[in-house]
């Protein structure tokens, strides 16, 4: 026999009302209407990510539920009073998302390879039944994007691309766009970790 | 700072996936065009995907595990009053202890109070419906609330939502997230539930329902339901990390 184990708790969607347990004021409800988990204060260059859901049929997802946990600029985890952490909806009108925060160091691999700077993102959403991870890199980075161990580590160099956001142009801050296909020919890699 | 919750313990162990429904589960139409045609790229989690965010308790109200009152305009929300509680341990059977919980849920009727949701079962002027706690120093968890409705969505014509209640969870890593439904024991709509459907394990659908629990029922007043949740273990850390070995 085996070594037993506790088995995990299963994985349901987070279905279309999401929103009320996870960003009320969004719901409609009145309460928590002074928070904005969708922006990130901490020291450091201050940047802007927008982004939307693509289903399938090329339809946006104006349902989804973003989670975004990242690095402070020095690269550290938990470190200080950055929460590291943020959360986002999808305009139910467009499916436009947006998180602004600070630009994240790099922080070592598992085996002190550095990583490009990066932020990790889940996707929650009516129709996904356990969510999907997946990162976003920074175009600039082009030498260290090249190393990246995780990077590295998809098969398909092709597809390392659908990690890597676009730079935009906005006046106050640098700003990313970041196109999340959950299915199809350009599919964005989402990892199992 | 870090190393305590990173570095020093160990990875997180692998998920189970076959205790998770696939992302493709076509009796679940919504699935059909937001579910991945590739495989996941499989990799042992980084120092980053170790760590999760910390949430300090101060962010909670006093009444936010209290879904009966939290939203109370002139009463109580009306339905049947329970008290839903557990522990949340790891595979390991160790407690998560100061894990924040999210739970979202419908009415005593089957209605949600979203901007989205247009069911013709009327809103309770006195239920939120949203709530959220800590565990405990040992993992134990408990929030109070109405017991929710059934209600009917656009799948297949007929089905219809078991009884259920939303469940977030955050544990002390980032991949140990988890977004889950809390079911009630012995309602004769799980079997017909495309949602449950998606579950490959019949033993995994038994662990998403919660007990009623006579012995925590508060007498005259509430009903009581346990509900056991299991994140993600940290295994050992058997030679990358530790210099002098076990």
């Amino acid at each position: 026999m085996p070594v037993e184990y506790l088995k995990e708790t299963p994985s349901q969607t987070g279905g279309p009302y999401v929103h009320i347990g996870t960003l009320p004021a969004f719901a409609g409800l009145a309460v928590r209407t002074q928070e904005k988990p969708h922006i990130l204060d901490g020291a450091g260059e201050r940047i802007r990510i927008t982004g939307v859901v693509i289903d399938g049929s090329g339809t946006p997802v104006k349902d989804a539920l973003l989670e975004l946990w990242q690095a402070d600029a020095q690269g550290r985890h938990n470190a200080g009073d950055f929460l590291g952490w943020g959360r986002a909806a999808a305009s139910s009108e467009t499916g436009e998302w947006m998180f602004e925060t600070v630009r994240p160091g790099a922080v070592p691999w598992r085996d002190g390879r550095p990583q490009a700077p990066h932020v990790s993102l889940l996707i929650f959403a009516r129709g996904i039944n356990i969510h999907l991870h997946t990162r976003i890199y920074f175009p600039e980075d082009k030498a260290a994007l090249e190393l990246d161990p995780v990077l590295r580590s998809i098969e398909q160099a092709g597809r390392r691309a659908t990690l890597v956001a676009e730079r935009g142009d906005a006046a106050d801050m640098p700003t990313y766009r970041f196109t999340i296909r959950l299915q199809g020919d350009a599919e964005t890699v989402f990892f199992d970790m | 700072m870090t190393g305590l919750l990173s570095g020093a313990r160990g990875d997180i162990m692998r998920r189970d996936r076959t205790q998770h429904p696939p992302a493709l589960t076509p009796q679940y139409k919504t699935s059909v065009l937001r579910s991945p045609r590739r495989a996941l790229v499989s990799l042992e989690p980084g120092p980053g995907e170790n760590a999760g965010p910390v949430f300090n308790a101060r962010i909670l109200a006093p009444l936010e595990n209290d879904l009966i009152r939290n939203y109370s305009k002139d009463g109580d929300a009306q339905g049947e009053r329970i008290i839903v509680h557990g522990k949340v341990l790891d595979e390991n059977a160790r407690p998560v202890p100061n894990t924040l919980i999210e739970v979202w849920q419908a009415n005593a009727g089957g209605r949600y109070r979203h901007k989205n949701d247009s069911y013709l079962a009327p809103l309770d002027p006195n239920f939120g419906g949203q709530g959220r706690c800590m565990t405990d120093a040992e993992g134990n968890y408990f929030f109070r609330t109405i017991r929710p409705g059934p209600y009917p969505w656009r799948n297949n014509g007929s089905d219809w939502r078991p009884a259920h209640i939303h469940i977030s969870l955050f544990g002390h890593a980032f991949v140990q997230r988890l977004v889950s439904q809390l079911y009630f024991e012995g309602d004769p709509l799980i079997p017909f539930c495309p949602i449950i459907g998606t579950l490959p394990d019949k033993g995994a659908v038994e662990r998403l329902v919660a007990k009623l629990d006579m012995g925590n029922a508060v007498p005259f007043d509430a009903l009581a339901y346990r509900f056991d949740i299991v994140l993600r273990g940290r295994r050992q850390t058997f030679f990358e990390n530790k210099p002098e070995g076990m």
